[in-house]
């Protein structure tokens, strides 16, 4: 069928774009796990970022990388201003509404961006993408393996934040009990908004991990966003360890699956996996709370 | 007219209700009473098809219907009121009790007339066209009572009617229940007023732990030691019997 | 139902049907079309949504699946339009119907069922631009035979009469939801599912019908839409647009109200087509505009355009129910 140099290509590829799923799960489960909302601006919101890191290096040459240090804050607070002054006023602490409000947005940032940049697509003129790294017969781009490593830190930086620092304790203490958490004097719309914040900065640093080898047009955070859906609810929604994991799992059946179906039958594994996974297991592999 | 035959409901590990039978002869109003936490509501799940149990049986009229899901006991003539009282907050009172009235009136106008009538009966006349979020607590009670009325019922679960309620309310709504009773429901309620319990019941359950310790005419189960130490604590009927003597000899000196 | 419960609706449609014949320009018309189309779709959608309270954002499953039948039973097996038409509604509802009871079977609702649906719309976009007898990315061309077999007429102003038509069944069926034991069943499950069991209510019979219905009147439009611009393809029939217009008409015009979905396709559409007229060629500006309109109506009017003061009359318990969602 296929030379097993394929095949391990085709998983390490998949592992690889299956980090940065990962991180932009990371953001959408930890909102969901703290809010217990779903954030359906979140892949319009990777699209803001991805053309930051586009503008930055477009108009100031600035390394995409060296980006995150601008790039990583200002998404912080956008997500921190939208879920404080707009997402959580104006959708009344209903569920429903939530889900309306963010779509909302989505169609605002998505169609904004369009009428700013139109819909062309746009990518870094750098010659970085096309450098190579080699592994025994396997030749690996750099700014993937960075990306890989650098999501995998990332996920590991965020449960250090929450597991061990103030703030930290302050978030897993409002998605475990909301109302005790205020009555502890925990301000709990703060809270709220430092979440969505840092979902947001996670975007931003898979923004900035992406751009080097992908390009960016208006639509291209919504390609992600099911992605991400599927790879919460695979890995249990609010559970950062299944973020990860889910992460990994759908980047390699997506490269497989692109490989023995083609690349626009491709995508079709991942929305069954989501269908199935949704109907047969709705807390996922990992998640308790349905 | 309801036989629970030894159910059993465990939730994983934790055994709720462990093997609970009572009987509801056809036109009483017969009590199930106990501590917090007893398994009572659990108990009213599995009777009202919303809880399967893991084992025994619910005989409603001599039919076997521990499986039949609860539309379909409803429609057997099995209604069931909820603790945490559960209103169709989008719709005006009539229309709440209208739902249930579809239930054997499928056509609109009939359905209308029978919960204006329904509602009116357990005192909400007055409160038919107001939004049902609009009620007080003691309206929002009367509610479940009036929509579960609406179906029609030969078998009506009260789950803590009157939790809630302050006295003067709680003495307002007596009337209503044994009316209904006069009317040929028959009734099984979960109360924690035990005064309440003592003037409508003619016979009562007392559920502990899961279960079933005592049963009996009222009067009777509230002086047995061993409903008296299920809610009140080990020891507890002894010291009250201690106190009580000792008081009667301070009395008698 | 009585007359006077039908009379806003024969009004209604009555200044529909007549607008076509006060001399509309060609734009305009096209306009016309556009809107009832999505009023018609939206008024699909709120059979499940509005009444329902189950939200999907995937309806592109069921105007594609409309949309698709009616033209491929007419381009492959040379079906007469009508009979292609009425397949297509049958085959929404089907699909409505598989959807439904796999999603309700689950458990499924709220988020999850908004996220299910739409992960079906895109399975079947993806599959509708893959495969061949729908003609896969390069689509469908429905050649131009205007006739009465063939549903297609070279005097537009007759297409119009045909969606009032259908919008007219709709906002019947609406009405009737309104004022009937199974709106009433529907509703009650929206409010309180375990309540409305509890009075012999079965919950997944009302939403499986519930669905059907709703995927139905959404397939009208679609094969209806195939009718009016003879051409279809999978971002067309099955993309994020039409499940995004479905939900929006009926949220700003007012959620679980018969005339809903009409008043916001109108209210939307016109303001889309004024965005675009004041802001030049930009592209997107009108969809910036309806991604803000939605966002309001969530945060300031969550009864909608009709729940607006000039509108209301006895909508006091909807008021409350606001009220109570949003405390």
């Amino acid at each position: 069928m296929y030379a097993p140099q394929i095949l391990i290509e085709a998983a390490l590829n998949g592992l690889m774009t299956g980090a940065v799923y990962a991180l932009i799960a990371l953001g959408l489960t930890l909102v969901y796990g703290v809010l217990h909302i779903i954030n359906f601006a979140h892949g319009a919101l990777l699209t803001v970022a991805m053309f930051a890191v586009w503008g930055a290096f477009a108009l100031f040459h600035v390394d995409p990388y060296l980006a995150m240090v601008v790039i990583v804050p200002l998404m912080f607070g956008l997500g921190y201003g939208l879920q404080r002054f707009v997402i959580g006023p104006a959708s009344h602490g209903n569920d429903n509404n939530v889900l309306l409000v963010t779509l909302g947005l989505s169609i605002v940032l998505e169609n904004g961006l369009l009428a700013l940049f139109s819909s062309d697509t746009r990518a870094l003129d750098s010659d970085a993408a096309l450098q190579v790294i080699e592994l025994g017969p396997l030749l690996l781009s750099t700014p993937r393996v960075i990306g890989f490593v650098a999501a995998i830190a990332v996920t590991g930086l965020l449960w250090l934040v929450l597991n061990r620092t103030d703030t930290g304790r302050a978030i897993r203490a409002v998605a475990r009990e909301k109302l005790g958490a205020r009555l502890v004097g925990i301000e709990v719309d703060h809270v709220y908004a430092v979440t969505f914040g840092l979902g947001c900065a996670c975007l931003a640093v898979a923004a900035c991990l992406l751009m080097p080898t992908y390009y960016v047009n208006p639509r291209s955070g919504a390609a992600f966003v099911l992605v991400a859906f599927t790879i919460v609810v695979l890995g249990g929604m609010g559970s950062i360890a299944g973020a990860l994991v889910g992460g990994l799992v759908i980047g390699v059946v997506e490269s497989f699956s692109g490989l023995l179906l083609g690349d626009s039958l491709g995508q079709i594994g991942i929305f069954l996996i989501f269908i199935l996974v949704l109907l047969v297991r709705p807390t996922g592999l990992f998640g308790a709370r349905a | 007219m309801l036989a629970v035959d030894s159910l059993t409901k465990r939730f994983q590990g934790l055994v709720a209700v462990d093997r609970a039978s009572l009987e509801v002869p056809a036109g009483s109003i017969t009590g199930l009473i106990g501590p917090n936490g007893a398994g009572k509501t659990t108990l009213f799940g599995m009777i009202s098809g919303f809880l399967a149990p893991s084992e025994g049986r619910v005989l409603f009229e001599g039919e076997d219907v521990t499986r039949v899901a609860p539309h379909l006991r409803a429609r057997c003539g099995i209604a069931r009121t909820f603790q945490i009282v559960q209103p169709f907050a989008g719709l005006t009172v009539a229309e709440n009790i209208a739902v249930g009235a579809y239930l054997r009136h499928p056509r609109r106008a009939d359905a209308v007339a029978k919960a204006r009538e329904v509602g009116t009966r357990v005192g909400l006349g007055d409160q038919l066209d107001k939004p049902a979020a609009d009620l007080t607590v003691a309206g929002r009670k009367r509610l479940e009572v009036a929509r579960a009325l609406a179906t029609e019922p030969r078998l009506l679960l009260l789950d803590e009617v009157l939790a809630g309620l302050n006295p003067s309310e709680i003495r307002d709504i007596l009337p209503v229940v044994r009316a209904i009773r006069d009317g040929g429901v028959t009734i099984l309620m979960i109360e924690h007023i035990m005064q309440a319990v003592m003037t409508l019941c003619e016979e009562v359950y007392v559920l502990a732990q899961g279960k079933m310790i005592a049963s009996g005419p009222p009067r009777q189960v509230c002086a047995d030691p061993q409903v008296i130490e299920a809610y009140l604590g080990k020891g507890a009927a002894a010291r009250m019997k201690a106190e009580d003597s000792i008081n009667g000899e301070a009395v008698d000196a | 139902m009585s007359a006077r419960d039908l009379l806003p609706a024969i009004v209604v449609l009555a200044v529909l049907a007549a607008l076509p014949f006060l001399g509309l320009s060609g734009a305009l018309l096209n306009f016309l079309v556009t809107t009832l189309i999505i009023a018609l779709a939206g008024l699909g959608w709120n059979v499940l949504g509005g009444f329902g309270g189950q939200y999907s954002f995937g309806h592109a499953a069921f105007f594609g699946t409309g949309a698709y039948a009616t033209a491929i039973l007419q381009m492959k097996l040379g079906w007469n339009a009508w009979g292609a038409l009425g397949a297509g509604i049958g085959l929404g509802a089907l699909v409505g119907l598989a959807i439904g009871y796999l999603s309700f079977r689950a458990g499924l609702r709220g988020s999850y069922f908004a996220l299910v649906t739409l992960a079906f719309a895109e399975v079947f976009r993806i599959l509708a631009n893959a495969a061949d007898f729908t003609g896969g990315a390069a689509g469908l061309l429905l050649p131009l035979r205007p006739g009465l077999a063939t549903l297609q007429f070279a005097d537009r102003r007759f297409f119009v009469l045909l969606l009032v038509a259908f919008v007219g069944v709709a906002l019947l069926a609406s009405r009737w939801l309104e004022r009937s034991r199974f709106g009433a069943h529907l509703i009650a499950v929206r409010e309180n599912e375990e309540a409305a069991r509890a009075l012999g209510v079965d919950a997944l019979a009302v939403k499986l019908r519930a669905i059907a219905l709703s995927a139905a009147i959404t397939a009208a439009a679609g094969g209806l839409y195939v009718q009016y611009f003879l051409y279809l393809d999978a971002g067309v029939a099955y993309g994020t647009w039409i499940s995004v217009e479905a939900l929006l008409a009926p949220i700003v015009g007012g959620i679980g109200t018969a005339f809903g979905p009409l008043v916001g396709a109108i209210a939307l559409q016109g303001l889309g087509e004024l965005t675009k007229h004041l802001a030049g060629g930009i592209p997107g500006i009108d969809l910036v505009v309806f991604g803000a309109c939605l966002i309001a109506v969530i945060a300031f009017a969550p009864q909608g355009l009709l729940g607006l003061r000039p509108f209301r009359r006895r909508r006091k318990a909807r008021d409350a129910r606001a009220a109570t969602v949003g405390a």
